[in-house]
């Protein structure tokens, strides 16, 4: 059985985004509730219409949602394994969902606030506070070597990429920018002061050849997503976005991935996301050349790159002179990435923010609009498997 | 104990916790020498190591004992602290080496008593011992040098 065109996106929604800790004294359901009703809202249903709940990285309390919201029969909750890798898989396992018949109105959501005491970017070395992570025999062969934050890890496979391809810091900075010029034209967006060239390379290196723009910024918010069946989407708000194929795992031999780092030399200097690459493009019909607007998770810049590779964008190591012909850039590339701005320069919840911004590319809403968009990609990843990617079209 | 290399992180992160397929490798690193696991059955080398071989699936693991020569596969600069314990560190670097007499057994460490500027990918480079506190002893590699 294939998904293909069975189920549609109906409905987005957002919390407002905040810098890190700014989002408080709401609570972190809170914020989830209000990207939720923003996205009911959106699709032109009520909270009743909502059946199933489908998450990644760790998940929200469903009962609790449904409590809070006043739901009044859940028929599928569930999760999606490893981290913010599966951003757009989430709405895959709704779509899964729907499909099957196991439920009618399935909402994706993120909700992030990070603490103001503990830093989501330093998971692995905080010793207490909610971010702690106990020693395992695992930890052993990683942490004890200072190696603490995913930083950390993307910096080491960005520094075999540069040293097999000649890829440079110019071309890390050409997606930090290229995003930046996106954001400064939504007015959701955290970041509102361009970026140059200079200030990027005048930048605090952090862990090298990684320097602060490469990274992605720290924020507080909440993005909900509902999908439905392909046979009710049509008769709702908007024109339906149909989901025509979602695709979740990786290449085994990417294993534990970057807490690993035993990757084979063909898989390394990756994003990891081939294996998903080739899944989902199959399953759509379609290939990379139909693709008119790309939102690729974003947590590190130079993966933004990678992920051009691994999704045929351009060829294996090509992605810094790809990225330097102006190919990623709204509104005249030949492939415009992360018209958001991304997690780099909008907000980082997590990755959910790119799938609000494929639905608002494919109804022809977005700020930075694609002309005639008609299929929109959405990447979560590289991370641990599974990674995710997500074809959508109106 | 010996003086600790430079460039090494602090002693207060060297946390080993130990099961029974990992703890040959810390028990050896006391007594400074470096082994990996190896297949019995098909030879193939794991790191970390895991209770199973990836290639044919058997448990049975040998513990050889390696030269201690590595190659730089990547490497990252470590120069702004994560976390304020780190603030005397930096920079360090954390290097993914590449065991020379185990093909396939790459492991995180890191390249000591050197100028970080000057690491490279494909760097030559051999273990050294750092006694971290008493009863933890951890791998980390220095440039050959000659």
């Amino acid at each position: 059985m294939s998904l293909k065109d069975k189920t549609a996106v109906v409905g987005v929604g957002s919390s407002q985004y905040y810098r890190r800790g700014q989002s408080l004294p709401q609570t972190t359901m809170e914020l989830a509730c209000k990207a939720i009703l923003a996205a009911v809202e959106d699709a032109g249903l009520t909270v009743k219409d909502i059946d199933g709940f489908a998450y990644y990285s760790g998940g929200m309390d469903t009962g609790l949602l449904a409590q809070t919201l006043g739901i009044p029969e859940i028929r599928f909750s569930a999760t999606l394994t490893a981290g913010g890798s599966g951003s757009a898989g989430s709405v895959g396992l709704a779509a899964s969902a729907v499909a099957s018949g196991q439920a009618e109105c399935v909402v994706s959501v993120m909700a992030l606030q990070q603490v103001p005491e503990a830093r989501f970017g330093a998971a692995f070395a905080a010793k207490s506070g909610p971010y702690a992570a106990k020693p395992t025999p695992t930890s052993a062969f990683v942490t004890p070597y200072g190696v603490f934050a995913p930083g950390h890890f993307f910096s080491l496979i960005t520094q075999r990429h540069m040293h097999l391809y000649g890829t440079k810091r110019e071309h890390f900075a050409e997606v930090a920018i290229s995003q930046r010029e996106n954001a400064l034209r939504r007015p959701t967006a955290l970041h509102t002061k361009p970026l140059t060239l200079d200030d990027y390379f005048n930048a605090r290196m952090i862990s090298d050849p990684l320097c602060l723009f490469d990274y992605t910024m720290e924020s507080d918010g909440a993005v909900a997503v509902i999908t439905t069946s392909a046979e009710r989407a049509r008769d709702l708000r908007h024109p339906p976005v149909y989901v025509m194929a979602a695709a979740m795992g990786g290449d085994g031999r990417w294993g534990g991935g970057i807490t690993w780092m035993g990757m084979p030399d063909d898989l390394f200097p990756t994003a990891g996301a081939g294996a998903v690459g080739r899944m989902v493009y199959e399953r759509a019909g379609i290939g990379p050349s139909d693709v008119d607007v790309a939102l690729l998770y974003d947590h590190f810049a130079p993966m933004v790159l990678l992920q051009l590779e691994d999704y045929g964008f351009c060829k294996p190591g090509e992605s810094g002179p790809f990225v330097a012909e102006g190919n990623i850039r709204w509104p005249n590339g030949s492939i415009p990435v992360n018209t958001h701005g991304g997690n780099l320069s909008e907000a980082y919840i997590i990755g959910m923010t790119h799938v609000r911004e494929a639905v608002e590319q494919l109804r022809g809403t977005a700020v930075n609009q694609v002309e005639g968009a008609e299929i929109a990609l959405v990447t979560g990843g590289p991370s641990s498997i599974p990674v995710s990617a997500l074809l959508l079209r109106r | 104990m010996s003086p600790r290399p430079a460039g090494a992180p602090p002693a207060e992160i060297a946390n080993i916790s130990v099961d029974s397929w990992t703890e040959p490798f810390w028990v050896a690193a006391r007594e400074h020498k470096l082994v990996c696991a190896r297949c019995a059955s098909c030879g193939t080398f794991r790191m970390p190591p895991t209770p199973f071989c990836p290639n044919c699936n058997s448990q049975d693991t040998e513990w050889p004992e390696l030269s201690g020569r590595a190659t730089v596969y990547s490497f990252t600069i470590v120069r702004h602290p994560v976390t304020p314990e780190l603030a005397a560190n930096v920079p360090y670097v954390i290097g993914l080496v590449d065991l020379d007499d185990a093909p396939g057994a790459r492991m995180f460490t890191n390249i000591v008593d050197c100028d970080p500027d000057t690491v490279y990918v494909g760097q030559p480079v051999q273990v050294v011992w750092d006694d971290v506190a008493d009863g933890v002893t951890m791998p980390r590699f220095t440039p050959l040098t000659s």
